[in-house]
């Protein structure tokens, strides 16, 4: 994967420089806060771009070296102590054992990246990455995930660079409300993993044989996210991001700035 | 959720006598369908023993003794690992399509080979603790039966339920012959036959399965078969992907030239259990490999079906799903629509 091709365009970065010209790598590094937050809205003249913005908010998220807080436990039942790495970095938590991944990423560790869509499998915004592969996190309780390690959202930036399937998600504007976006985007580098190995999907054409670092096309792309669903319909935007990161060639954007 | 002590172990015999001595206790593997039901209230464990760490996931070979040629699935190996193993992929690519055909890449890399069976029916009567359901409550009645049953069963149902057996790799098992090993208490190992495992409704839809309290699925034996040349996995749904089947049928076919030395069918999404099309089977043997020999199995299979009154298009969309996957058998294993 190359990332000189995934980075921002000349176009998306003067706007992003001109809307905020002196907290831009603010924003890039910390993800946004509530003062950005309010002056984006008191910036009634971008009034769309304000929502595309807090849609990107996603793909930034926080940035890896940021603290990871632990909060104290409110009221704990069959309490289990779990040991995991998260993003790199130990945690030992003790929580409920009806607690699941999800719940414990976001309530008790602040890392709210990943989403709470449905809750029960259907849609995967809660997707992260554990011990390499993609799984769903409301579906995964934590208890069961010791001396396992997890990459959220927040942990796939390195060195405040952004992962080349982030970059390529904004560039390609692979999102509108941007809440199932931390999931897509788990699931997509996951997806690369995946490719690499040849493993196979429903649409494959050649089960027989085992195909290492396969290409993937538009069709194999959209069986393989299937289990990430996108409200907004942001599915053409996506499949072309995920196509830009992992051949590492420009894909034509399914869209254009206006005049 | 309702609280519940959880217990992890790593020796498969202790797991056994943990499940054994608490009638309330269930094993959790991937957790894909016990955890979503116990959210919503249908299951109600009070301990959960972890077994995801019992070193049951390996796959291999049977080189010796009367299935040579065969190969062991590990019960507690992912799904993923199952359908992409270069065994699986070569000569059994039918598991693999199956399995594939099922969920999504994230809850394939969660589940496990013998949690997959051990699935229940998304009947949404099932879901749903405000409304009667005798698989969930024994004796409270079906609300399927004269409900909303477009996704029910045409085969084998009875007066107690009408739900159907969600699982796409089963179907694949049960064409393949496949028998499950469990382990007992006291480390017996008993071996069920794939049609056996799964049961028909009677007057018992609470029990999915022929598997007993204090029983661990340890292992998937696939006998050797002569059709991973010939073989098709074909799943209707109402979406392209990440959907529960309407219909869905498993084919492999044996052939000499044009002939069929035999024909391996079993479909989803009709039945409480795999439905083994034995008539359609029966039909085809001796035959040739022809599109109007397909279609007359395959409607000779569906004359027997009793459709709800919501799911009379099962009927036809049957015959023509075990028409379209026999002919891409037929076509060979990677041949497309």
């Amino acid at each position: 994967m190359s990332d000189n091709n995934t980075k921002l365009t000349k176009e998306e970065e003067r706007l992003f420089g001109d809307l905020m010209p002196e907290e831009l790598n603010e924003i890039i590094q910390s993800g946004l806060n509530r003062r950005h937050f309010v002056k984006l809205i008191g910036l009634a003249s971008a009034g769309l771009l304000t929502s595309h913005l807090i849609g990107a908010e996603q793909l930034f998220a926080r940035a890896i070296d940021m603290e990871i807080e632990d909060l104290p436990p409110i009221a704990i039942e069959n309490g289990v102590t779990v040991n995991l790495k998260v993003n790199s970095v130990g945690k030992i938590v003790l929580i409920d054992s009806r607690t699941t991944l999800l719940d414990t990423l976001r309530e008790r560790l602040r890392l709210t990246g990943s989403k709470k869509g449905c809750d029960h499998g259907q849609c995967g915004a809660c997707t992260v990455i554990l011990d390499g592969n993609r799984v769903l996190s409301c579906l995964t309780l934590a208890a069961s995930c010791e001396g396992k390690s997890v990459i959220t959202i927040e942990g796939l930036a390195r060195n405040n660079e952004l992962n080349p399937m982030q970059s390529a998600f904004l560039k390609h504007d692979g999102f509108q409300c941007g809440f199932c976006t931390p999931g897509q985007i788990c699931s997509a580098v996951a997806l690369m993993k995946e490719a690499k190995e040849g493993q196979a999907s429903y649409v494959s054409t050649n089960i027989r044989e085992t195909e290492v670092g396969m290409m993937l096309s538009d069709d194999e792309i959209a069986e393989r996210m299937s289990g990430n669903i996108c409200r907004c319909g942001a599915y053409p935007n996506i499949v072309a991001a995920i196509k830009e990161a992992q051949t590492g060639k420009n894909i034509e954007q399914t869209w254009l700035f206006a005049g | 959720m309702r609280p519940f002590k959880f217990t992890n172990t790593k020796n498969s015999s202790a797991a056994i006598n943990l499940l054994d001595r608490n009638p309330n206790a269930s094993f959790l593997a991937g957790g894909t369908n016990l955890l979503d039901l116990m959210k919503e209230d249908v299951e109600r464990p009070d301990e959960l023993i972890d077994i995801t760490r019992l070193d049951l996931t390996s796959i291999s070979s049977i080189t010796r003794g009367k299935n040579a040629g065969g190969v062991l699935i590990g019960g507690l190996g992912k799904n993923t690992n199952a359908a992409n193993h270069q065994l699986i992929r070569k000569d059994f690519p039918l598991l693999t399509k199956a399995i594939l055909a099922g969920a999504s890449a994230q809850i394939r890399n969660m589940a496990t080979n013998g949690g997959n069976l051990m699935q229940r029916t998304r009947c949404s009567y099932f879901y749903d603790t405000a409304m009667p359901c005798n698989k969930r409550s024994p004796g409270s009645g079906c609300s399927a039966m004269e409900g909303f049953n477009r996704m029910h069963a045409v085969f084998g149902w009875s007066n107690e339920c009408v739900a159907v057996y969600p699982s796409d790799m089963a179907v694949a098992l049960s064409a393949m012959n496949a028998n499950i090993n469990v382990m007992q208490k006291e480390g017996q190992i008993r071996s069920i036959a794939i049609n056996d495992f799964h049961r028909l409704p009677g007057n018992h839809p609470e029990k999915d399965n022929t598997l007993n309290h204090g029983e661990l699925i340890t292992s998937i034996e696939l006998p050797k078969n002569n059709f991973a040349a010939h073989s098709a996995y074909v799943k209707v749904r109402d979406r392209n992907s990440y959907a529960f089947a309407l219909v869905s049928v498993a084919t492999g076919l044996v052939l000499d030239g044009n002939k069929i030395v035999s024909a391996h069918i079993a479909m989803g999404g009709v039945a409480h259990k795999p439905w083994r099309a034995s008539i359609a089977e029966a039909l085809l043997r001796g035959k040739a490999a022809t599109l109007a020999n397909f279609r007359l199995a395959a409607e000779a299979e569906m004359s027997h079906a009793k459709p709800l009154f919501h799911n009379k298009f099962k009927v036809g969309l049957g015959a023509n799903t075990i028409t379209a996957a026999l002919q891409l058998a037929s076509k060979g294993t990677d041949a497309v629509a």
